[in-house]
């Protein structure tokens, strides 16, 4: 078994001739589902394909759960990659594609028959097995991919926009499976464009622009850290008015908007914390809260204010 | 139990034997391996309609002028060109080489397996070939002849000898040209200057000529080419130093060995990048 369990990156960069992939990233990834966000062109597919050993790192020094990555014989033991590339070998099925790399794991053909079932039954190909991966759609040819990265039941599985292609319904499936995998210890790395799944999904985020990584750990923690931007909190209550003439009261509150429905107020604080040991004072003396949330602690604020406004910028 | 890299090595080579013998991009080989077979066959059903043999010593001589000039030298050749140089190039154009880099396989057993792969789909080809090109070049003169030949002439050394120097030529071809295949973008450019070197290898000092493949197959034809075939033809077979079979056979293996030594630490250092290809 590992000795760790972290995916390490050491100062790692990297340089495709005189063109930077990614540069001086640190980072440990701990088990659970990290989502890896950033524009096209930001470094998502170089880190990933170096966690796999697809790519050297110019400088620096990665490892997977205290594997090297120049070792596939042993990191392939442990970890999947399910990558962006959408060609496969000529001529093969789906079952094909599957069970012959399962036998370049070293599996009897027994045991590879039986992995290449299970993992084809998990991403609902079972049907389409037989048929040519030729003829497969958008969707079907991920799913397959999918079912290779996973069928040998790795620690750690790395998916590069493993989403695309996929309908509504499968999608929705795909996610539920990449929880109960992560549920079961697994490392999940996903590189997705579309924020509002990686914020329903992901238990920590690594964003990244122009190469570099610009935030990293859980998103509410990722979202405190940005006092250049005040938080935004939706309160749902009786009378918007009074609570917004009292809130100004506290020096750190810069915004505040009534909801267009009439019940509600958004609140621009500096200092979330004091602001909802306020609130509990307010809501003791009249005036009826109904809910409080954070209106921009999400992937996609947090992508915005990052990361938007660099693009916005260029 | 098989260890695992044997098991790893068989699992490469079911892989790579599919996509080597039934690729319509390969279908030229065949054609390139047939070409010497309908020539001599050809011959054959000719001097039959006229109903006069040839001499057989000049079939022998002839046989031996193509088999070395045009076999060896431009067939087993490009042959060996189409399919080693597409083991790993091949899959980087199919953007299916990372399907390889993702599996827990040492790079070196890849290179070893995809080499097998490629091996033997070229014996089975160009040996097929050199077995129907030697029938076809004998056939007018009857079984009994070719039967005598082969039983009490040297027909049976000469066709073991043959045989072997179209296995070797695989061997040492296969080897240089899965090396060129790792190691350069553009197939045709190595491919033109490994041509070059093998033509004029008799051009060469002794040195560098034992590094060459066909060197070490020249020594081993088993019948030099007849000086009438042309001052051209001579002059490509000549050699002034041959080696005897004991050191020729072990030689050409010992370089291949070489070569796909220097091939694997190249495959190693192999990257996935398909954006540059």
């Amino acid at each position: 078994m590992p000795a760790n369990d972290r995916v390490l990156f050491e100062n790692v960069s990297k340089f495709y001739g005189d063109v930077l992939g990614v540069n001086r990233v640190n980072l440990s990834i701990p088990p659970g589902i990290t989502s890896l966000v950033g524009p096209n062109g930001s470094g998502k597919t170089t880190l990933m394909n170096l966690m796999s050993g697809l790519i050297r790192p110019t400088r620096g020094r990665i490892t997977v759960l205290g594997i090297r990555t120049d070792q596939p014989d042993e990191l392939f033991r442990y970890l999947g990659y399910c990558t962006q590339f959408d060609s496969f070998p000529k001529g093969f099925t789906g079952y094909q594609f599957v069970y012959s790399y399962l036998r370049l794991y070293g599996c009897a053909h027994g045991e590879a028959e039986e992995l290449t079932w299970k993992a084809i039954e998990r991403v609902g190909m079972v049907e389409a097995a037989r048929r040519k991966i030729a003829g497969y759609s958008k969707g079907m040819r991920q799913r397959i991919k999918l079912a290779q990265s996973t069928c040998h039941g790795p620690s750690v599985l790395v998916l590069d926009e493993p989403l695309n292609g996929l309908d509504p319904l499968v999608r929705a499936e795909t996610i539920a499976l990449f929880r109960t995998l992560a549920e079961d210890g697994m490392h999940i790395i996903i590189s997705s464009h579309i924020l509002h799944e990686v914020d329903a999904i992901s238990d920590q985020v690594i964003l990244l622009s122009n190469g570099y990584v610009v935030a990293e750990g859980k998103i509410q923690g990722v979202r405190s850290e940005m006092q250049d931007h005040p938080m935004q909190i939706l309160i749902r209550c009786n009378r918007p008015q009074d609570l917004a003439a009292k809130v100004f009261e506290q020096d750190s509150v810069v915004e505040a908007q009534i909801h267009k429905d009439g019940l509600g107020l958004l609140v621009k604080t500096r200092d979330a914390n004091r602001f909802y040991l306020m609130l509990n004072h307010i809501a003791q003396n009249g005036v009826s809260i109904e809910s409080v949330a954070p209106a921009d602690d999400d992937v996609n604020s947090v992508y915005e204010y990052l990361i938007g406004s660099e693009e916005a910028s260029k | 139990m098989n260890p695992l890299w044997i098991v790893q090595t068989t699992a490469v080579l079911r892989l790579e034997l599919r996509k080597t013998f039934f690729s319509k991009r390969g279908f030229w080989i065949y054609l390139l391996a047939l070409a010497p077979v309908v020539l001599m066959t050809g011959h054959s059903l000719i001097q039959m309609n006229r109903h006069r043999p040839c001499d057989f010593g000049q079939d022998t001589n002839i046989f031996a002028t193509i088999f070395q000039i045009f076999f060896i030298r431009l067939g087993v050749f490009f042959g060996c060109v189409g399919i080693f140089m597409n083991l790993f190039r091949g899959e980087v154009l199919d953007k299916s080489l990372h399907y390889y880099f993702l599996a827990p396989i040492r790079r070196e057993v890849l290179l070893a397996g995809k080499f097998l792969a490629g091996l033997l789909a070229t014996v089975v080809i160009f040996v097929t070939s050199t077995v129907l090109q030697i029938f076809g070049m004998y056939l007018h003169h009857g079984w009994g002849v070719v039967s005598d030949y082969m039983a009490s002439g040297n027909g049976a050394a000469h066709f073991t000898a043959y045989l072997g120097v179209t296995v070797l030529a695989c061997i040492g071809y296969g080897s240089v040209f899965l090396a060129a295949g790792v190691m350069f973008r553009n197939p045709l450019i190595p491919a033109g200057v490994i041509l070059v070197w093998e033509s004029i290898n008799s051009f060469l000092p002794a040195v560098l000529q034992k590094l060459s493949v066909i060197y070490y197959l020249k020594s081993l034809c088993p019948i030099q080419i007849d000086p009438h075939a042309g001052e051209f033809f001579s002059l490509l077979s000549i050699n002034v130093d041959p080696m005897p079979a004991y050191i020729a056979v072990p030689g050409l293996i010992l370089l291949a060995i070489a070569v796909l030594f220097l091939a694997s630490f190249q495959v190693r250092k192999m990257e996935i990048n398909y954006a540059t290809e």
